[in-house]
């Protein structure tokens, strides 16, 4: 069916949208903690070396994927909320109060 | 590989970067920006940040510090990918405020402060120069290892080497990157060359990797096992180090003026920052991904003793491979040219802004008034301080001698440019930040870092005694410069980080909350804080006595004479007028001093406007009237509402009068049309049998006295219809006498109930009453309450259509009222014609009521007002009645 695929009405975009903002600020709280991990390897030579830079890499590569998915969908939103391109202005503006 | 063709190649690669820049430049004057304002080229651009130190340090620190050479990035990353917390924001304010460099953002803060800007200048200097001096090294080390005979390579023509490098840099930053004045106008030849120059360093980076991993290590699997297998693992994490460090990298990542420059300054476009939130991380996490094999690969490979920070160019050249050295060593030099490059854009942008302008000014002011070209002394300054800059690292490069390692100063200038950090981050969140909290708690946190970290790191004994280092000055143990208030044993990164953006804070917050702030840093205060809420701009000018035509002089000498006009033109336009002189508006003024802070900065801008507008600047009272501007338009629209309200009422109240006049006058007309009906209809028959008998004909007695009775009695109809007109004029006007006098009620109504007997003689009338009721005495004009109680019990016997007439007369006494009913058993009077009847010349049907004028009962009201009582029609009684109320302070019982 693709009435399916539309919202039902406009408020879902904009509910979506700010959404997509709470991720976006949750990502670097995450990450940050993850990042934090190594605190614990304080013990010389009680794990690879190897394993853990992977990890660490590892981790480094889901922010940098969850954060382009959340960048290009909240561009996509924008875009499709907010009249475009020619007003990244307007679509941003309410951004810091939260209105459902 | 000989020495000349490293120099030749790395000749050839700078002009390549001259061409691309100038390509750059040239494409983006003529208008078409396409790529050149992409969001790859703005990510690229953030690469400065991976510096020489970057490129050839991260080795270095790996092999001395395992993986803590990550944390360096690991801050920066998390920065980015929360750009919706921070960054967002400041490249928000940067653009709306016209920000040139983060002195300017500071001092623009807080009410654009030139102490402020100037402060953050020095300190910005002071952190920037070690680093600018180890670019310089760098490069130099770089060419020193292809210099691999001895010969023709000593102490002298390293320092030509260096001094070469900086003069070769200088001519670069000055061609490009004072080509236009207005900050804001962004630099897309140099940014383009830093661009590609990130893509060289990049590829020479993975490059060496792919090559260490695979060529040597022979695989993934191995190279994890040689890892394992290094001195490297053996190196535990320090934890206080990790998490000290991942701050201080996220946090020189906003205040190192570099960064500021191609983050902030030269973002062309708010949504680049989305893509770059993502890409940047990236490139950092590529960047780094192979600096473990090579480091673990250096140590294999290389003699011990070997310096880890040349690795990268070391290891290709121990396995003979020249190509990839040569890619490795233009790679390092792009690193320690691009940030050389932007860190001295910025930092002349500052010196030039916040010391030479302001101390210019101070000068002119004394000579009076502004004169001469700022345009070309801006640049000129700016020029001079490109090279200053570029003199300085030199200086201290050779005053140091080089050789300390790398990353060592990084981290030590890193610390004291993030003292910058409380006053930038307070400023955007915090509305209550104010100057003297800025200035007071960076200069403790600068003093605190000097203390802690800059002067104990050039070495004992050289300003600090070795006795002081250890034990404190004059024996105090707790200010031991490395172990302050008794707590030993920190790292001496951590240790100062602690301590100083503690105290910079605690002050910072001390002296915010402390201070009051002036009216413009509240201003400026509500405008950073709030960037999202509200696209407009409060003013910060008032409309004064300026003379357009010296902010016109002024503007041209700051922005170029074409420029200037154009936005005079402009202005005068949208305000509606011919010519280059606009009104001095506050938006107008407002607009320009923006324009001038895109080339000079706010506080100068400021300042310049401010001394054309002698002492009309912002004051209390416009500051508060600008507060009050949305409770006053509130106020003026509720105004208004009330105002249309009370229209609206005034209208309906208009409409209504107007139905009333409009109803008057038909009421009239109908009036005059029914009184000369009345007076003609007897009339006529006087006329007719007047004529009749004047003819003379022979009549009869009879007949002679029938028709005189006929013209008698219609004489006589006029007569009475033309009493009853005097007499409600009379009652109308309140010309009546009243003449009062006690009766008996009883009385009355018997008078009234005899004196119309004869009207319903035919039928049988019953009246029905009750007579002990009406032994009351009143206090009245008898004469006319009488006259009503007759053309009431008159109108009954009239009117009344039933088979058995009846009339009842009630009376009765309610509250302080007497009222007496007087209610018959006909059909009533229709529910429409109820609202009539007291009109004059209402009369319901013409069948059996051809006497009477339709006078009666208007009269009757006039006299019942006139008593101070009422007569009404009282319906629902099965038949009409009607009914007289009269006060009964009048009424008293008789005895």
């Amino acid at each position: 069916m693709s009435d399916r695929t539309k919202p039902l009405f406009l408020a879902r975009q904009s509910y979506r949208r700010r959404r997509l903002i709470d991720a976006s600020r949750l990502v670097p709280l995450f990450g940050a903690v993850i990042m934090l991990i190594p605190l614990l390897w304080t013990e010389p030579g009680s794990g690879s070396l190897a394993v853990r830079g992977l990890f660490l890499f590892a981790a480094w590569g889901v922010l940098v994927v969850v954060s382009a998915g959340l960048a290009r969908l909240l561009a996509v939103t924008s875009d499709g909320s907010g009249g475009g391109a020619a007003a990244p202005d307007q679509a941003e503006a309410p951004g810091d109060g939260d209105v459902l | 590989m000989s020495f000349d063709i490293v120099v030749g190649v790395s000749l050839a690669y700078v002009l390549v970067l001259f061409v691309v820049a100038f390509l750059a430049e040239r494409r983006a004057r003529r208008g078409r920006l396409g790529w050149l304002r992409s969001p790859l080229v703005y990510t690229l651009s953030l690469s400065i940040y991976c510096t020489a130190w970057t490129f050839y340090g991260a080795v270095g620190y790996a092999v001395r510090s395992g993986l803590e050479f990550l944390t360096i990035y690991l801050g920066p990353t998390l920065l980015m990918v929360g750009w919706w917390w921070l960054l967002r924001k400041l490249v928000r304010i940067g653009r709306n405020q016209r920000i040139t460099s983060i002195a300017d953002m500071i001092s623009s803060r807080y009410g654009k402060s030139a102490t402020l800007g100037g402060l953050v200048t020095a300190i910005a200097v002071l952190g920037t120069t070690p680093y600018i001096a180890l670019q310089l090294q760098s490069v130099t080390l770089s060419f020193g290892v292809f210099a691999d005979t001895p010969v023709g390579w000593d102490t002298p023509d390293q320092w030509l080497v260096t001094a070469w490098v900086a003069i070769g840099l200088t001519v670069f930053t000055v061609l490009f990157g004072t080509r236009n004045l207005d900050a804001n106008e962004r630099h897309h030849g140099v940014v383009t060359a830093i661009a590609v120059e990130a893509v060289v360093k990049l590829v020479a980076l993975l490059a060496v990797g792919i090559f260490v991993v695979w060529g040597i290590a022979g695989g993934i699997g191995e190279t994890m096992a040689r890892i394992d297998a290094s001195p490297i693992s053996q190196v535990p994490i320090d934890g206080s180090r990790w998490f000290t460090l991942i701050f201080l990298s996220g946090a020189a990542f906003l205040c190192l003026p570099r960064m500021f420059q191609v983050l902030v300054v030269e973002n062309d476009d708010e949504r680049h920052l989305s893509t770059a939130s993502w890409a940047f991380p990236l490139y950092l996490a590529a960047i780094n991904l192979f600096v473990l094999p090579i480091a673990v690969v250096g140590l294999d490979l290389l003699p011990p003793g070997s310096n880890p920070d040349l690795f990268v160019l070391t290891v290709p050249l121990a396995m003979n491979q020249d190509m990839l050295a040569m890619l490795v060593f233009l790679g390092g030099f792009s690193a320690a040219t691009s940030m050389v490059i932007v860190a001295a854009i910025a930092l002349s942008t500052m010196v030039s802004n916040h010391v030479v302008i302001p101390i210019w000014m101070g000068v002119r002011r004394g000579l009076g008034g502004t004169s001469g070209d700022v345009r070309g002394l801006v640049l000129m300054s700016r020029r001079l301080s490109i090279a200053a800059v570029l003199a300085l690292g030199f200086l201290y490069h050779q005053v140091s001698g080089g050789g300390a390692a790398l990353a060592v100063i990084g981290l030590i200038s890193f610390c004291g440019v993030v003292q910058v950090l409380p006053a930038l981050v307070g400023g955007l969140f915090w509305r209550g930040a104010t100057r003297i909290g800025a200035l007071a708690g960076t200069l403790c946190g600068f003093a605190v870092w000097v203390y802690c970290l800059l002067l104990p790191s050039i070495g004992a004994d050289v300003v600090m005694s070795a006795e002081m280092l250890a034990h404190g000055p004059g024996g105090i143990a707790w200010l031991t410069p490395q172990a302050l208030f008794g707590v030993p044993g920190l790292d001496p990164v951590v240790h100062c980080m602690l301590w100083s953006m503690l105290i910079n804070t605690m002050v910072f917050c001390i002296g915010s909350l402390a201070s009051f702030p002036g009216p413009l840093e509240r201003l400026q205060g509500a405008q950073f804080v709030n960037v999202f809420e509200d696209g407009a701009n409060p003013r910060g000018w008032n409309e004064g006595a300026v003379e357009s035509e010296d902010l016109l002089v002024m503007a041209q000498r700051i922005l170029g004479a074409r420029e200037a006009q154009n936005l005079f033109l402009a202005e005068a336009r949208a305000q509606g007028k011919g010519g280059y002189l606009p009104d001095n508006t506050p938006d107008f003024l407002e607009r320009l001093e923006r324009e001038l802070a895109g080339s000079v900065g706010a506080a100068a801008a400021h300042a310049m406007v401010e001394q054309i507008m002698t002492g009309s600047s912002v004051t209390v009272r416009d500051l508060m009237a600008v507060a009050d501007e949305t409770a006053q338009i509130m106020e003026y629209s509720s105004q208004l509402e009330g105002k249309s309200r009370e229209l609206e009422r005034t209208a309906r109240q208009l409409r209504v009068a107007n139905d009333k006049l409009t109803a008057l006058s038909v009421q009239k007309d109908a009036f005059l049309s029914q009184i000369s009906h009345e007076l003609r209809t007897p009339m006529t028959s006087i006329r007719a049998f007047s004529e009749i008998l004047m003819s003379g004909e022979t009549l009869s007695a009879e007949e002679q006295t029938h028709y005189s009775g006929v013209i008698h009695d219609e004489a006589q109809r006029l007569t009475r219809l033309l009493d009853a007109l005097l007499d409600l004029s009379v009652l109308e006007d309140g010309r009546a006498q009243l003449a009062e006098q006690d009766a008996v009620l009883r009385d009355l109504i018997d008078r009234a109930i005899l004196s119309t007997t004869s009207l319903s003689s035919n039928t049988v009338f019953e009246i029905r009453r009750d007579e002990p009721s009406e032994k009351i005495v009143l206090r009245t004009d008898v004469d006319r309450l009488s006259q009503v109680f007759i053309n009431l019990v008159a109108n009954a016997r009239k009117y009344c259509d039933a088979e058995k007439p009846r009339l009842d007369i009630r009376v009765s006494r309610a509250g302080g009222e007497l009222t007496i009913d007087f209610v018959d058993n006909g059909s009533g009077i229709p529910a429409a014609s109820q609202q009539v009847i007291f009109e004059k010349f209402a009369r319901l049907s013409t069948a059996s009521a051809v006497d009477g004028a339709g006078l009666g009962l208007a009269i009757c009201r006039e006299i019942m007002v006139r008593l101070g009582g009422s007569v009404a029609y009282l319906p629902g009684q099965g038949g009409a009645a009607f009914r007289v109320s009269m006060p009964v302070a009048e009424a008293v019982r008789a005895a």
